[in-house]
């Protein structure tokens, strides 16, 4: 096969129906780049046109005039800073929060043997199927009965506790193999240092992409912030959007530009971590 | 003497045992503790909700009836007068039921469609394929909130979609999303185009998990790209397929920010969801009890598909 595939490489020239076909693949390939792309295309053009511009007939895609003022504009328009730092502080606590706590509890079902260890388990399991939307009316009723209703911890304290990030470390855990547990309590370390000296350092790969998608759903979340957070000082970026979007509705090319800065933050962490991202998905497949 | 030691033994077996579920108890609770208190609580309260009538006020205004709100939502009685069709064009959860099931219907062979497609072409050796996987992923990880709406401004009646649409001579100048009979076809366009990466790096995964001699066994047998196509890739990608149909099938059921940017669930009730419905009910109308027998509703459908996907797992690692 080897040399098969090497004759055919080394071949003196591929087929014309060869050359056809492939041309073909890049051009379906390029166009379909196109088709993905030019929403944020039209995004970055319109955040730096004038209002009355963004839907001139025919359309230009690069502004005849660059007006970057739409940048500065919308920092004066909406609290936009503030927003930014409650979406910042969120999604660090909880990615902090839920990567900690749940593999603390991942190595105890992986590797520990207590009584009730498979009772509490499937409690995680049987909830990984129930939607949030299905409970998160009495979530509501019950965090705004505890004084949560408006603060930042709502969102928070939602987002730490998913039975996913215990599910995916305990998967993780369990491909350790535990021989190298016993040979650690052999020399005499504690569980708690078997965690943190063997286990975490052991888990990056899965911490990694814990993190990521804890990170990037917190930050692009929804609804849960527009149930719980109402006054201003509290919005996050998404909601703080939205409230943007109903008041200057039809301001489309400031709309744009607070668009466009809403994208940046998970952009760039998408783009430099974006192995961790592909190499999570292919092989957990969960979380849609 | 041996009797002492032996008790003696017991009760110092004993006080290790429960040292050593303490330390493993330890573990488990600070997450544990947070996900009994904001999770496993209050999906039990949902059900018990679902069978009182409350406006959210002191507890004591909590009224039981039963299935009450079930009969309510169903608007059993008109239907049983007036035939099911009644249920599907006149009533709310109807309406929401058809519009969500119409929206999965359509948009999970459509997203499967595009990521096979993609994942095939990027299978290959493609110049340039990990800058054309991240373009194709990118969608993903966007914000809702900032594509829904320039999705929809783009939809607008003076768009460049309208616009290209009318220079490819079809006379169509309505935004779509105010539209009623185009409305929810802009919520399936925005989610194929948002999910489509997602599910080809699933795809592409399984692809690489092809054993590549059953395609040298199929070249051998003299089958040529298309059989090979048919009856090699395939049937190799059948249990990806099935994984990825289910988890889609169940997003979809859930489908909330999309509508709620784009189109608020109108015009009319054309974009009406199930969540959408729970969502208006609960937090607009404060018909608790109605909001939470709704939430029923979607959690069996929800539960159907994850059973079957559960099931069909089983048989696959059987197999």
């Amino acid at each position: 096969m080897t040399q098969l595939v090497q004759s055919k490489n080394a071949g003196v020239r591929p087929s014309p129906t060869y050359i056809v076909l492939k041309t073909l693949l890049y051009v379906v390939l390029i166009a379909l780049a196109l088709f993905t792309l030019i929403p944020f295309v039209w995004m970055v053009s319109a955040s730096l046109k004038l209002d009355r511009e963004v839907f001139s007939y025919p359309i230009r895609w690069v502004p005849e005039v660059f007006h970057w003022e739409n940048y500065q504009l919308i920092w004066s328009k909406v609290p936009l800073l503030t927003y930014f730092k409650n979406t910042a502080t969120i999604a660090l606590l909880v990615t902090f929060i839920q990567t900690l706590t749940s593999s603390f509890a991942a190595y105890a079902f992986a590797k520990l043997r207590f009584p009730g260890r498979n009772t509490l388990f499937i409690c995680y399991v049987a909830t990984i199927a129930v939607p949030w939307q299905t409970y998160m009316l009495p979530q509501f009723i019950l965090m705004r009965s505890m004084g949560l209703y408006d603060t930042l911890w709502a969102i928070v304290v939602l987002q730490s506790f998913s039975a996913f990030g215990v599910f995916l470390m305990r998967q993780f855990y369990q491909g350790i193999p535990t021989e190298l547990c016993e040979a650690a309590r052999i020399d005499g370390l504690s569980e708690y240092g078997i965690w943190a000296r063997i286990m975490l350092p052991l888990s990056k790969a899965a911490i990694a992409t814990l993190v990521i998608f804890t990170f990037v759903g917190t930050w692009n979340d929804y609804m849960g912030p527009m149930i719980y957070l109402t006054r201003d000082v509290n919005k996050t970026v998404q909601v703080g959007l939205r409230r943007f979007i109903q008041e200057n509705s039809s301001d489309y090319h400031l709309i744009m530009a607070v668009s466009v800065c809403s994208l940046l933050p998970v952009s760039i962490v998408f783009l430099s971590l974006q192995k961790y991202f592909i190499q999570g998905i292919a092989t957990t497949g969960l979380k849609g | 003497m041996s009797a002492y030691n032996s008790s003696e033994y017991r009760r110092r077996q004993k006080k290790y045992e429960r040292r050593k579920a303490l330390v493993a108890y330890s573990f488990i609770a600070p997450n544990f503790i947070g996900f009994a208190v904001f999770t496993l609580v209050p999906v039990l309260f949902s059900i018990f909700l679902s069978f009182v009538k409350w406006k959210g006020g002191a507890f004591s205004t909590m009224e039981w009836v039963g299935l009450g709100n079930y009969a309510d939502i169903f608007k059993t009685a008109k239907v049983a007068e007036k035939g099911l069709g009644y249920l599907f064009t006149k009533v709310d959860l109807g309406i929401a039921l058809k519009n969500t099931l119409f929206y999965t219907v359509v948009t999970v062979p459509l997203t499967l469609v595009c990521a096979v497609a993609l994942a095939l072409a990027l299978n290959r050796a493609v110049k340039g394929a990990v800058g054309f996987r991240t373009i194709f992923f990118f969608p993903y990880v966007a914000s809702m909130v900032a594509i829904c709406v320039c999705w929809r401004f783009m939809m607008m009646k003076d768009g460049p979609i309208n616009q290209l649409i009318m220079a490819m001579g079809i006379n169509y100048n309505k935004s779509w999303t105010a539209d009623s009979g185009m409305a929810i076809w802009s919520i399936i366009l925005v989610s194929v185009w948002r999910n489509m990466g997602y599910y080809m790096v699933i795809y592409l995964a399984a692809l690489q998990g092809v054993p590549k001699d059953l395609y040298e066994a199929a070249t051998m047998d003299g089958a040529n790209k298309w059989q090979q196509f048919f009856h090699v890739t395939l049937p190799q990608l059948r249990p990806t397929t099935f994984f990825a149909s289910t988890m889609m099938i169940i997003s979809c059921f859930k489908i909330y920010d999309v509508v709620a940017i784009m189109t608020e669930g109108g015009p009319g009730r054309s974009t009406k969801m199930l969540v959408t419905y729970i969502y208006d009910e609960a937090f607009s109308n404060f018909n608790y009890g109605i909001a939470s027998a709704i939430a029923m509703v979607l959690l069996v459908i929800v539960l159907i598909f994850t059973l079957a996907q559960f099931s069909m797992e089983d048989r696959y690692a059987n197999n």
